[in-house]
């Protein structure tokens, strides 16, 4: 029986975002990452090429966190007391790009000198991420971001209290930002539109719908992000950015991921599971159509690799 | 395609008798294109119009009703690509393999078939169990085994009809999913579907073959179809799925069915998860799983919960006082809404900081802080209520109630409604509620 395969039709493109600088272009990265680009929803071949591969970060943190799980410790080590060591790890581990996350402790030297040493240790591109508050962010990311100057630094967190002096700075040194809200369609492109407004080109900006870990809201942000790309491919330029989610920040906090004891037995094998709560949540991510996804246990990056290895093999 | 009232219209007697209750046949036709009424309703309609109007309304996704000893699974009827659109309705069902071949099927069974698991107050468990005939000579006992432990709905797996036959004269009275089919052996499979009323899933490499072989197999009489469209890679089959239900969505009958799909033969646990994974996302109806796997398990059941759920109607959390880490008396309580996303930050925020607290869940028809203090669904009265309704007084010893950053402004009035309360005002998102609960409480 002749069957004619429905194609989804688009006019409408995802742009296409590069993070990090070789010495050509000015910065001293071994590599860069593309992201983007994409006609068509994720990984539909059949319809258009998929035309950059989505990537992995692994995010480390400037000083040794006190409240990850036990299983991280053991999987990272003594690295975890040092960003440099913990970027080198996570590149053979497999990472595509490193993600930062600076302490509220950290003074701005402190931050400068741990971002120089990830940049010494490691040539894959950065992301930097200030602590969550808005006048230690500022504090840390515009001499980080001046220091950096010519690296194609992706920073942030971008939220709509506290985009302004990041995206100037990443404007003045020619690095990217995150941009990121809650779980909305309409908050996403506002927030879009402002940066925008601003004067730094979106092919500058990745943003983060943000989600929740599987059984905590990923459905959310899961819903959001097919509704942002659908829109995307429709046309909608401020919904045109390539996105990113931090699923290794989310599932490493939920009760499944974190703890081994006093847990119902109907829950498994802990590391098992733990590791589950991640790689699924980012695989169904990817599904609705991240292009970077952040995680944190090296076996997840393992097993989520061989995900996207599979989904972009038609 | 569904047709509209000016096409049923034209199927319709066009007599006016009014017997269906309505003044005119136009009148019925719309009500039937929104459907609003049923066929039925008209006494006079050609036997030859009944079968064209049944087939226009019949869903995209054959709705395949599987029975066990008491117990029934049900998949299909799914109108739509993405679960925004509409929702996903019957979600897949996970089934746990079992080969004839292995050793003490009845204990395997009997472990899986008494799993159960708890999330958001909802008791979740295996849907049923998938017997492959891997051992042709231990089938029939496999299947007696199998049924002395559960009584779940069965899958049936092994390309030989005449020892499906077998296992099913143990099955007398149920509904099962026969898995082998192809193209040279669709005939057998056909027929011994229709003796016993069995569901039967049918396999092809391509969606061209697979279309020929539903349609042949449904001129012999067999409606209760389940599609097998395979894929080696995970890409693969995402095209695959996603062609099928794009199609089905268009009312191409001849894939207008479930898919069913074998994370089991992955070739590692790994690979399994992921498979299954995708399986719940897109789109299958059946997903054979390898053996008991109790932290996978629930991971999947967790997913298929997230996705399977209604985007229109969030899932609630039972409004009440929730205790976290073994409170003492003296321990905060905290105030939040019923929105499940909320409950859950707010739950696993100071369940991660080791902490104990109280939560008091007040019921705002589900909706989350901001909204439903927008909504005048989460205001001074509504909180005074539950701390009174909970008892909440009961179970401490100091009076004292920390309330939401956002709805700071409703503190005063609060204060009126429960005279003597120390009312606290916390801060605005759940993640700062650690490090507020160490410092100022």
């Amino acid at each position: 029986m002749p069957v004619e395969i429905p194609k989804d039709k688009w006019t409408g493109k995802v742009r296409t975002v590069t993070i990090g600088a070789k010495a050509a272009e000015g910065g001293t990265r071994t590599s860069t990452i593309t992201v983007g680009g994409d006609t068509s929803m994720p990984f539909l071949h059949f319809e258009t090429p998929t035309p950059n591969t989505p990537v992995i970060a692994i995010e480390i943190k400037s000083r040794k966190p006190e409240d990850w799980s036990a299983l991280l410790e053991q999987a990272w080590g003594d690295a975890m007391n040092n960003p440099a060591a913990w970027a080198s790890a996570a590149e053979a581990a497999g990472a595509n790009l490193i993600v930062l996350w600076l302490s509220l402790e950290d003074s701005a030297d402190d931050a400068v000198k741990a971002v120089k040493s990830v940049l010494a240790a490691t040539g894959l591109p950065l992301v930097v991420f200030g602590p969550g508050q808005v006048d230690k962010d500022n504090e840390l990311l515009v001499p980080i971001s001046d220091a950096g100057k010519g690296e194609k630094l992706l920073l942030g967190i971008c939220e709509d209290k506290n985009y302004r002096t990041i995206a100037a700075t990443a404007m003045a040194n020619g690095h990217l930002i995150v941009a990121r809200t809650a779980m909305d369609v309409n908050l996403a492109k506002q927030l879009n539109i402002l940066i925008s407004d601003m004067g730094l080109p979106l092919d500058r900006v990745i943003m983060d719908p943000t989600t929740g870990a599987l059984g905590y809201g990923m459905e959310y942000g899961y819903s959001v992000m097919e509704r942002l790309r659908l829109a995307a491919l429709q046309g909608d330029a401020m919904t045109q950015l390539p996105m990113m989610v931090t699923p290794g920040f989310e599932t490493w906090k939920t009760k499944e991921s974190k703890v081994g004891v006093g847990v119902p037995e109907a829950w498994g094998d802990w590391k098992e599971r733990a590791i589950h709560w991640e790689t699924l949540t980012a695989t169904a991510l990817l599904e609705s159509g991240a292009s970077i996804v952040v995680l944190r246990h090296p076996e997840s990056v393992n097993r989520v690799r061989t995900a996207i290895t599979e989904l972009m093999t038609a | 395609m569904a047709l509209s009232g000016i096409q049923i219209y034209k199927m319709l007697p066009q007599t006016n008798c009014k017997e269906c209750g309505f003044p005119t046949c136009l009148a019925f036709a719309m009500k039937l294109a929104a459907k609003q009424v049923e066929l039925s309703g008209c006494p006079y309609v050609s036997a030859e119009s009944k079968a064209q109007l049944a087939e226009s309304s019949a869903p995209p996704i054959r709705l395949i009703t599987l029975k066990g000893v008491g117990t029934e699974f049900k998949v299909g009827n799914e109108v739509c690509l993405y679960r925004h659109e509409k929702t996903f309705y019957n979600k897949s069902g996970l089934f746990i393999r079992i080969k004839s071949s292995q050793a003490d099927i009845s204990a395997a069974v009997a472990k899986a078939d008494a799993y159960k698991v708890a999330y958001v107050g909802i008791d979740f468990s295996v849907d049923g169990f998938a017997i492959e005939a891997d051992d042709p000579a231990k089938f029939v006992d496999a299947v007696k085994a199998v049924r002395t432990s559960t009584k779940r709905p069965l899958v049936l797996i092994s390309n030989d009809p005449v020892l499906l036959s077998a296992g099913l004269a143990v099955l007398a009275g149920e509904t099962s999913l026969l898995v082998g089919a192809d193209a040279s052996n669709w005939e057998a499979f056909a027929d011994l579907a229709k003796a016993t009323k069995s569901a039967l899933a049918v396999s092809a490499n391509t969606l061209e073959e697979l279309a020929d072989l539903t349609d042949k197999i449904k001129s012999k009489g067999v409606e209760d179809l389940v599609l097998v469209p395979g894929g080696n890679t995970m890409g693969e089959s995402l095209a695959k799925a996603t062609q099928i239900r794009r199609l089905a969505l268009k009312n191409f009958r001849a894939l207008g069915f479930p898919i069913l799909t074998f994370p089991c033969n992955a070739g590692s646990p790994q690979r399994e998860s992921l498979l299954a994974t995708q399986s719940v996302t897109k789109y299958a109806g059946f997903i054979i799983l390898d053996k008991f796997n109790p932290e996978l398990l629930y991971s999947l059941l967790v997913l298929r919960e997230n996705i399977y759920t209604d985007p229109q109607k969030p899932i609630q959390v039972t409004p009440g006082l929730y205790e976290i880490n073994n409170p003492k008396p003296d321990s905060p309580v905290l105030v939040t809404t019923n929105f499940s996303i909320t409950y859950f930050s707010v739950a696993n925020e100071v369940e991660g900081s080791g902490l104990p607290a109280r939560l008091l869940v007040v019921d705002a028809d589900g909706m989350s802080v901001l909204t439903a203090w927008a909504a005048g669904k989460f205001d001074a009265e509504r909180i005074a209520k539950a701390v009174k309704s909970f008892e909440v007084e009961s179970k401490i010893s100091t009076k004292r109630i920390v309330i939401p950053g956002h709805v700071a402004v409703l503190s005063g009035e609060l204060e009126e409604e429960l005279p003597g309360w120390d009312i606290r005002v916390g801060p605005r998102e759940a993640v700062d509620l650690p490090g507020f609960m160490k410092k100022a409480l």
